[in-house]
């Protein structure tokens, strides 16, 4: 300090604020370079599978050029292929089916329970929120084998439905908890405003508890919606007929014929099955990110 | 200790002016605190000091050294925040000496000088206690030692007491005043409330708008208001301000206030005023010189009487309001001497201390 | 002589609410609230009954039996497991693999969340959105999305390598390569869920906290770990835990692209069970496979209880 009084306080003065300045730049910068980097490590699989969806065979059979870019032409005929020749739109249709009918139960049986659990103190409610919990934390490829079984024995193995009814595993426990948050975080007031009102708990719920907490509602759906769309280890382990199967399985394991891979058409497929997730992803962003970080920071 | 001066200091967010051009000296010690109403500049200027706000345009210097480009932490400064930003998960003692283990001080003098500093403050029993046992008041006077500790050059103050009820502030008011007294280091304190402010400055700067309006003792600030603002901003109740036209009356002025009621103009004013007479004009009166009769020896002031609106008795001094033209004026009167609501009294106005402004400029006069 | 006592008959005095029978309507109330919340919570419960618990104790049941079901033999499947070497290996694996790859995961999301911190505010969407997205694409996919990048003949990876003069990598067909492999694509899919759990994370310490701390004299590094770190603790740790149960127990990436190979090196817990029960029809050895990941989930779940309860109390 003592030093800066000593000397010209104009001149010193300059040269210190234009380092100060540079080096919050420089630190913004080097910010920026290494973001790009991260961000280049995680954009460059989707990139290059979108490459090869778009390339010939003929260019990927000639190893020679960079595979990085393509070169003799944009072409649309993997899709065409894939649509047509294979089945491929099967996998999709039922894929839809099994994730709408998911859904759609996870939301009815999750909603219900979160409003009970979260609102409505009753005997054991503690209990059964942990219990809840504690089973998310048993994975799907712990279960899949005993499932085999029982799933066998009711005769839904290589059934989609099989799907529709193994699939809720996945996806209400977290559903219930990440809502459990968003109903717990509703005032208190509001419940007995409308019991003044006259409701009776069934009007409650749906009049004003689900419209107030509409965004953890979307937030889970999307959260089932996604974790159904991509399940694998179920619909590898119980379908084996192709008018069964799955989006996942099917392409990565049905696509391929004898033993040549065509990528070219493998990764439209992927790029295709991979849609709806990102189509979603990409217009609610922030219910979906939502419904991630509620889990944790809601407790 | 040190000075600490600013100089044409301009603060600007993209084209948003938050301070344009202060200027202020604070010699070595000296208790200034910063008012004015939300939004004046005062909090932006306070951590421009500190460093957490970029200088726009202009200089401050501290101990007679420019910090423009200073990081907080090389300028020496020491920082009481509204929140207190008391750290959670480190004990009161961790707290107070976590700058100074920053600072690689020896384990010995740490030990002294938080112990010193608990002592001043009397929160020695605490110094084991996390933050989220504390009540506010503790934790306000832990930040204190945490400022204290650093022994630095100036301390800034950022409205601490805002978040206290009003008993405890009145008390925390009190220490802090005790501990400057104590410690005596150059203080910048800011605030909205301005009997906060008169209680604790050796002197006030009162800013509206991102400029300063005037800066002077309390006694100077109370007395000599300089601007429309400061005369109704400083005191509690505020200046009574009255729409009144200048009249001149024979050798002498007259101020009027309504078709019924005017003053004489005291002789000692007579010469400041006389150019704006027949002009409509503010007149000043604080409440406490607008006064109960007390008897008819001492002939300090003009007598008036009028109907009461509200009467607010407060135990030692009754408030009355009355309207004049529309205006609603304040006085003080003795609880005995006040009548009811809606009754005539009779009042005595002290115009010995009157103030005009003219509205526009918003001077006074 | 005996006063006639009408006994009070409340359903014939209208208008008359007497105590007794305003005392039963309001325990009914009472009791329906809760019947009403407990029957709401019912399919729940027969979810969590009838899939999860009933499956989990099953397995425990099935791990006992023999190939064709018929026999009860006790741990002799376990023991026969423990007797096999591929086995300790796919432990070594399922271990190595989910302790890595959770460090690395961990490690990139604190780095890059504050990385897209330190950005104006404006930018941290779009950045937060681009990062993202290897989690949005179904495992699965973006898995033979990588299976391609590192195919032996068509490599992108090895063309690039080559063509700065470095020799081509065996990614999938060394073992030691193709575990690395398999850690990549995993700590590629897993980063974007840390990114966004620290990012949300960093974003509730409060600002005054690092001014308090600037003007203590604290440093960057200082303010990190004095400050933030304290602060973020209990979160790293429910994230760590958390993703290390999911780490462990994942399927997806090991089948599609090394099916366990080569020469099993590559084989998780999963897996190898998956080829033990389902592929080669071996029920009860499969069940007993995946049921030695319950110590390691159990634990990690008990933890991760005590944190997210802590949690709570931080918060409420």
């Amino acid at each position: 300090m003592s030093t800066l009084a000593a000397v010209a306080p104009t001149t010193k003065r300059v040269s210190i604020g234009a380092s100060l300045r540079r080096n919050r730049r420089w630190a913004l910068i080097v910010s920026y370079i290494f973001l790009i980097m991260f961000a280049v490590f995680f954009l460059l699989p989707p990139y290059y599978m979108v490459v090869t969806a778009l390339k010939s065979d003929a260019e990927m059979a000639r190893m020679a050029t960079n595979p990085w870019f393509i070169f003799d032409g944009v072409t649309l005929d993997q899709f065409r292929i894939l649509l047509g020749q294979t089945d491929f739109l099967i996998f999709f249709k039922n894929t839809a089916i099994v994730t709408v009918c998911v859904v759609a139960i996870t939301m009815v049986v999750s909603i219900l329970a979160a409003f009970a659990l979260g609102r409505m103190k009753f005997w054991g409610s503690g209990m059964l929120a942990t219990g809840i919990f504690l089973t998310y934390l048993v994975p799907d490829t712990l279960l899949f084998i005993p499932m085999f079984q029982i799933v066998k024995s009711i005769g839904l193995l290589n059934s989609y439905w099989g799907m529709v009814l193994v699939y809720p595993t996945l996806t209400v426990p977290f559903c219930t908890w990440i809502m459990i948050g968003y109903f717990q975080s509703i005032p208190k007031e509001l419940d007995e405003a409308a019991l003044i009102d006259g409701a009776g708990h069934m009007q409650m719920l749906l009049k004003i508890f689900i419209p107030v907490a509409l965004p953890g509602i979307i937030a889970a759906m999307i959260f089932a919606f996604t974790v159904s769309w991509a399940a694998f280890v179920y619909p590898m382990a119980f379908l084996y007929s192709s008018d069964q199967q799955v989006l996942t399985v099917g392409t990565v394991t049905s696509l391929i014929r004898g033993d040549v891979y065509k990528w070219g058409m493998l990764m439209a497929g992927a790029l295709v099955a991979a849609a709806p997730p990102l189509v979603i992803y990409a217009f609610l962003m922030d219910y979906y990110i939502a419904g991630l970080t509620a889990g944790a920071t809601k407790g | 200790m040190a000075d600490v001066t600013l100089r044409n200091v301009v603060k600007k967010y993209d084209d948003v002016v938050a301070v344009s051009s202060i200027n202020l000296d604070i010699p070595n010690q000296e208790f200034v605190v910063l008012v004015g109403p939300s939004g004046c500049g005062k909090s932006t200027t306070l951590r421009m000091i500190a460093g957490l706000e970029e200088i726009t345009g202009g200089e401050i210097s501290i101990g007679g050294a420019v910090v423009n480009d200073l990081p907080p932490k090389d300028r020496d400064i020491a920082m009481v925040f509204q929140n207190y930003a008391l750290y959670p998960h480190m004990t009161v003692a961790e707290n107070m000496s976590f700058g100074l283990k920053l600072r690689k001080f020896p384990k010995a003098e740490i030990k002294a000088r938080v112990d010193n500093a608990a002592r001043i403050l009397d929160i020695t029993e605490l110094l084991a206690r996390r933050p989220k046992q504390l009540s506010g008041g503790q934790r306000q006077r832990v930040a204190m030692g945490r400022a204290i500790v650093r022994n630095p050059k100036v301390f800034l103050f950022d409205e601490p007491l805002s978040n206290l009820d009003a008993k405890l502030r009145v008390q925390m008011r009190t220490e802090i005043k005790r501990v400057h007294q104590k410690v005596k280091t150059t203080t910048v304190y800011v605030t909205h409330d301005q009997v906060e402010a008169m209680t604790l400055a050796d002197r006030v700067v009162v800013m509206n708008g991102g400029k300063i309006e005037q800066i002077g003792t309390p006694s100077d600030l109370y007395h000599h208001p300089k601007t429309r603002f400061v005369a109704g901003f400083i005191g509690s109740p505020g200046m009574n301000l009255m729409p009144a036209k200048l009249e001149s009356n024979g050798s002498g002025l007259k101020i009027r206030l309504s078709d019924t009621l005017s003053f004489n103009v005291p002789e000692s004013r007579a010469a400041r005023y006389r150019g704006y007479s027949g002009k409509d004009l503010l007149l000043g009166l604080r409440p406490e010189h607008i006064t109960e009769t007390r008897g008819l020896e001492n002939g300090v002031g003009q007598e008036f009487s009028i109907a009461l609106d509200v009467v607010e008795p407060m135990g030692m001094e009754t408030m009355v309001f009355f309207r004049i033209d529309g205006t609603e004026v304040c006085g003080r009167v003795e609880p005995t001497a006040a009548k009811r609501s809606g009754e005539i009294m009779q009042l005595r106005a002290n115009l010995d201390h009157m103030h005009l402004i003219d509205p526009a400029t918003n001077e006074v006069i | 002589m005996a006063d006639t006592v009408q006994p009070w008959n409340t359903a014939s005095l209208p208008g008359v609410a007497s105590a007794p029978a305003k005392r039963n309507g309001f325990q009914l109330f009472m009791r329906q609230r809760s019947t009403i919340a407990l029957m709401m919570c019912t399919p729940l419960i027969l979810i969590i009954v009838c899939l999860i618990i009933y499956p989990a104790f099953y397995s425990i049941y099935l791990s006992m039996l023999n190939k064709a079901q018929t026999r009860f033999i006790g741990l002799s499947n376990f023991a026969f497991l423990m007797s096999r070497d591929t086995f300790w290996m796919v432990a070594e694996q399922s271990t190595i693999f989910a302790l890595s790859a959770v460090f690395f995961k961990a490690l990139i999301g604190l780095i890059t969340a504050h990385l897209v911190n330190n950005l104006p505010v404006k930018g941290q969407r779009k950045w937060r959105g681009m990062l993202l997205v290897p989690w949005v694409i179904p495992l699965a996919l973006s898995t033979l999305g990588w299976w391609w990048m590192f195919d032996p003949t068509n490599s992108a990876f090895n063309y690039t390598l080559r063509s700065f003069g470095f020799e081509g990598i065996p990614w999938l067909s060394d073992p030691y390569w193709a575990r690395f492999s398999v850690i990549l694509v995993n700590v590629w899919y897993g980063a974007p869920f840390f990114l966004i759990m620290y990012l949300a994370a960093l974003k509730s310490v409060p600002e005054q906290l690092y001014e308090a701390a600037e003007i203590d004299g604290a440093s960057a590094w200082q303010k990190f770990i004095h400050i933030t770190l304290p602060m973020m603790h209990n979160i790293i740790a429910i994230t760590v835990l958390f993703s290390l149960i999911v780490t462990f127990a994942n399927f997806d990436i090991v089948q599609i692209m090394t099916a366990g190979g080569p020469r099993n090196m590559t084989h998780m817990f999963a897996t190898y069970s998956f080829l033990l029960g389902i592929r080669s029809g071996d029920l009860p050895l499969g069940a007993a496979t995946s049921l030695f990941m319950l110590p390691i989930l159990a634990i990690a779940a008990v933890f991760i209880l005590r944190g997210v309860r802590k949690r709570g109390r931080e918060i409420g």
